[in-house]
């Protein structure tokens, strides 16, 4: 009977049915679970604050503010560009936000709210909400966005974050700390903002959002917070800063402060400097390239990454070389006739002085800056000894900071000469290496990490923007390296020998005398020279020649010379003499940060055309 | 007086099949308030089809066999020609030629042929039932073949499967030689990539997608991963009633309608499928006892298509949400909303229940 057949196959066909149903629900339900629960749950993070930066006084170098942002949530508009259009007759959207935007929109999840608009104002934020419920898919938010309230104050030290680049995520991935970010997120690019991300950035907490199948939030399922990131506490001081930034007026060059029994950098200068708020949103292409096409290239942290011969501020070490080494004694003199003669070669080294110092004994040397003294001293000491000996205070080394991007310098010895040039080392190159010159090349902030450890007797510290790390949680200070990390063995009696010297560097009759007239405290200092290009035969004249051809000018200095409170390190290109330009910067921070003293014209003045004194 | 009158609404109605209708219809209501978000408006509306359908059920319960039989033929040439109207004269929604503008009301005249085909094939075996040859199957078989061509051109690829397969079961169980139709399968077989060339890009799609829906997950095999998603993570015991994730946020299409099974596998889980193919199973099997004690070959013929036309809808619905089927417009009988396809099965149903009381009626 047929309905007998037909009654099989229905009885069959609803088994395979049923087998079918019994696979996908029993079987494979748990896959199916976790497909819907997939389906419905998303995962949003929850960016935690970042922590602040203040200087020693508790000012504000870097901190976050709320701000209102108009963002779309692609999934739920139709219209992308009909929408944008109208609420662009709502609030000004410039091209460059539109850009931004549609950057975003390719990079992130389309139920993720994607700013278009950035700080928002009231009259903006209140225009918008009248015509709301017109735009669907379009909301306010308040975010955290960071702020340099100082703009340019500090920015080589501060630096900036950006937006995460392909190879900053890249980077994080090989650390194994990019779980801790998303691909939209800000990070630390530059300065201290990079070099102490990690404890920054805090932990990022995480949303479980209830949602449905066209991007609504339904509701949050579970959310486990962000932890803040910890705050940074600098040594510096914001108002030493800038004093010494403006002191600066519109030449390049940099200084580095530093406070030689902790390490701890009180000012950090490289000039000229750039407004980091331009990099947190991206910046835009006009300043970009005002900023990376301008000659005085103000990306550059000069006080790291620009290298200087040292010039005559290598001299007290070399001086203290002589003495620790038995080749000098306080009371040997010599005869200066203006120029040393190199014994066999008969090569003459001129000294800067034509006709010479007369009698130089080595308190002199240091006090007038004289060249022959120290040529002689050089040729006693020879390259294995000066290069032993100056290396102790890290010249040509980086110094280790808690900046990144720190570059070595040089400075020159046998084995280096021969690796470099495979030539052999020649007692002519010793010579101009007693004075500075020759192959040294350091960075400002070695020179004021050298003149720190000479200021504190030999301690060595490790230079340290940050003093403590605060933890956001508990406010408990965490101190950065409060410890010397070495000591080079000096006697006393030479250290004061040289220290006093150096404080009658700036009294009557020294080098920088103009520049330490009526200080109210002993005030050690020592100039120098660097030249920027060799003249053959002729003699050098400041007027006549480009201003970027003239030397640089040097100065280290530490005052009270008897205490050091605080040490440093001075270079401005092509200021000429270290006397003339650099001294007169390094008085002015010292007056401010040991007596309070604020300079008289604290704006900054054009002084290109300001000729040398001395 | 309300007991006579109770009497006269329920003389013809089957009582097996009756119950079996009701609590069908009863989860069908419950499953589409939490299908519709809990939407009232909806439900209401459905809960109007459902009286309006089974008015419709009554009335064929109360049609006599005899007349039953005498108005096959007429309606099917109704049909055939609504068909070609359609062709002609029919308008356009989605990309396809369904419907007929009637002035006060548009039809979809393939869904009439769903109930005519199997009628006249019954009919046309019972005329010939004596003298039964090779020659009445071929006739049988181009009354079904030229209106499910013209269905299939609108084109309806659902409509003209299940019209199709109701005359099939019509033809098959009045007695279609085994041998030819081992020949039909073969040359069905042998046409198919001739079938495949005059599919629309789209019905193409959905059987690609069928072999394997990760190919577009967001485009054509949208559906069936939904609609597994929801079924699995159903398992045995379910959700819940309005607990569904993936029907109440929305990731299912067509929840209301054609993929309902999946919102009532994912609520009351594998337990709650076995009711529901239970429920279907009975009342099948209650279609196919009353063809078998059918008194006439028109009866019997009739009882049997029909059953089989509404077990077919089962089966290619709850194929489809189980991914075991490429996605075609067939609703779940008497649970999917929609008010033309609860007509034309309860229409069916009333068919069986006139054919199981007519005969009591004509034995005693």
């Amino acid at each position: 009977m047929r309905l007998a057949v037909v009654a099989a196959l229905v009885a069959a066909t609803f088994l395979v049915l049923l087998s079918r149903l019994f696979y996908l629900q029993v079987i494979q339900h748990d896959h199916y679970q976790l497909l819907a629960e997939q389906n419905r749950v998303n995962i949003v993070p929850v960016v935690p604050h970042r922590g602040v930066i203040l200087d020693r006084n508790g000012v504000t170098l870097a901190s976050n503010y709320a701000a209102y942002t108009l963002e779309i949530t692609p999934s739920q508009v139709d219209d992308l560009n009909g929408v944008i259009e109208e609420l662009s007759t709502l609030v000004e959207i410039t091209p460059k936000d539109l850009r931004r935007f549609e950057k975003r929109l390719e990079e992130e999840p389309d139920f993720s709210s994607i700013p278009i608009r950035t700080r928002l104002n009231d009259e903006e934020v209140a225009r918008f909400a009248v015509n709301r419920y017109r735009i669907p898919g379009v909301q306010i938010n308040a975010r955290l966005f960071r702020h340099y309230p100082n703009n340019e104050v500090a920015s080589h030290v501060v630096g900036y974050i950006g937006r995460m680049s392909e190879a900053d995520y890249a980077g994080l991935q090989e650390q194994g700390r990019a779980y801790n970010y998303t691909k939209s997120d800000y990070i630390g690019k530059v300065g201290l903002e990079q070099y102490y991300e990690p404890v920054l950035r805090g932990v990022t907490g995480y949303e479980h959002v209830e949602t449905d199948a066209n991007g609504h939030s339904i509701r949050t399922l579970r959310s486990i917070l962000p932890v803040s990131g910890n705050n940074l506490l600098l040594a510096i001081d914001a108002r030493l800063q800038q004093i010494a930034e403006a002191a600066f007026g519109d030449y390049r060059g940099s200084m580095v402060a530093i406070e030689p029994d902790t390490g701890g950098v009180l000012a950090l200068v490289s000039r000229p400097g750039f407004d980091p708020n331009l990099f947190v949103e991206g910046i835009d292409p006009e300043h970009w390239s005002a900023l990376n096409d301008s000659p005085d290239h103000p990306l550059n942290n000069r006080a790291l990454q620009g290298v200087y011969p040292p010039g005559s501020t290598f001299k007290p070490f070399m001086a203290l070389a002589g003495l620790e080494l038995g080749k000098r004694t306080p009371g040997y003199s010599i005869s200066d006739p203006g120029y040393f003669v190199l014994g066999g070669s008969g090569h003459v080294f001129r000294d800067w002085k034509a006709g010479g110092h007369g009698v130089v004994d080595l308190h002199k040397a240091i006090v007038e800056s004289c060249d022959t003294y120290f040529y002689g001293l050089a040729q006693d000491l020879g390259i294995d000894m000066i290069h032993e000996f100056i290396s102790q205070f890290g010249l040509g080394q980086r110094t280790g900071i808690d900046i990144a991007g720190e570059v070595g310098g040089l400075l020159p010895s046998r084995q280096w000469k021969e690796q470099r040039f495979g030539q052999r080392w020649f007692v002519g190159d010793t010579i101009s290496v007693g004075i500075g010159q020759g192959y040294n090349l350091v960075t400002p902030l070695q020179l004021a990490s050298a003149t720190a450890i000479l200021a504190s007797g030999g301690r060595i510290f490790r230079p340290h923007v940050v003093q403590h790390v605060q933890d956001s949680q508990t406010n408990e200070l965490q101190t950065i390296e409060p410890y010397p990390i070495g000591e080079v063995p000096l006697q006393p009696r030479h250290l004061d020998l040289v220290r006093d010297a150096m404080a009658d560097v700036t009294r009557p009759g020294g080098t920088a005398a103009w520049a330490g007239w009526g200080a109210k405290y002993s005030f050690a200092g020592k100039t120098g020279t660097a030249q920027v290009i060799g003249l053959k035969g002729q003699k050098y004249d400041e007027e006549a020649i480009d201003e970027r051809h003239r030397d640089h000018a040097l100065f280290i200095a530490f005052a009270p010379a008897e205490a050091p409170k605080i040490a440093l390190g001075i270079l401005v290109e092509n200021g000429g003499h270290g006397s003339s330009t650099a001294a007169p910067i390094a008085r002015k921070v010292i007056d401010y940060y040991l007596l309070g003293i604020e300079p008289k014209d604290p704006a900054p003045r054009p002084r290109k055309e300001e000729t040398a004194g001395d | 007086m309300i007991n006579r009158l109770l009497a006269f609404i329920g003389r013809h109605l089957d009582r097996q099949l009756m119950a079996l209708v009701t609590i069908l219809l009863a989860i069908g209501v419950m499953v589409l308030f939490s299908a519709s978000g809990g939407n009232v408006e909806r439900t209401s509306a459905h809960a109007i089809n459902i009286g309006i359908a089974l008015t419709i059920m009554w009335i064929a319960a109360n049609i006599p066999l005899h007349y039953l039989a005498s108005i096959a033929l007429p309606l099917y040439l109704v049909g055939l020609v609504l068909l070609v109207a359609v062709e002609l004269f029919g308008f356009e929604v989605n990309g396809a030629q369904r419907w007929l503008n009637l002035g006060f009301t548009r039809i979809q005249p393939s869904e009439l042929m769903k109930i005519a085909v199997p009628m006249m094939l019954a009919w046309y075996f019972d005329r010939y039932e004596a003298v039964l040859r090779f020659g009445n199957f071929v006739t049988a078989t181009l009354l079904v073949v030229v209106p499910v061509l013209l269905i299939a051109r609108q084109p309806d690829l659902g409509t003209a499967l299940l019209v199709a397969a109701a005359g099939f079961y019509v033809l098959f169980l009045a007695g279609l030689s085994m041998r030819l139709l081992l020949g039909t399968v073969l040359v069905g077989v042998a046409a198919l990539p001739f079938l495949w060339d005059s599919l629309h890009e789209y019905q193409k799609q959905r059987v690609l997608t069928l072999l394997d829906p990760m190919q577009d997950p967001l485009g054509a095999g949208y559906h069936t991963i939904q609609s597994t998603i929801a079924m699995g993570s159903g398992g045995v015991l379910g959700k819940g009633w309005l607990n569904g994730t993936q029907s109440q946020l929305e990731f299912l299409p067509e929840r209301s309608t054609d993929f309902i099974f999946a919102v009532y596998g994912e609520e009351f889980g594998l337990l709650g499928n076995v009711v529901l193919m239970a429920m279907f199973a009975l009342l099948i099997a209650r279609g196919l006892v009353i063809s078998a004690n059918a008194p006439t070959m028109f009866a019997r013929l009739l009882a049997g298509g029909v059953t089989l036309t509404f077990f077919t809808y089962v089966f290619v619905n709850m194929g489809m949400v189980g991914g075991l089927l490429p996605v075609v417009g067939v609703p779940l009988p008497l649970i999917s909303y929609g008010g033309t396809a609860l007509v034309t099965l309860l229409f069916g149903v009333g068919l069986l229940m006139s054919i199981r009381t007519n005969r009591r009626l004509v034995q005693t």
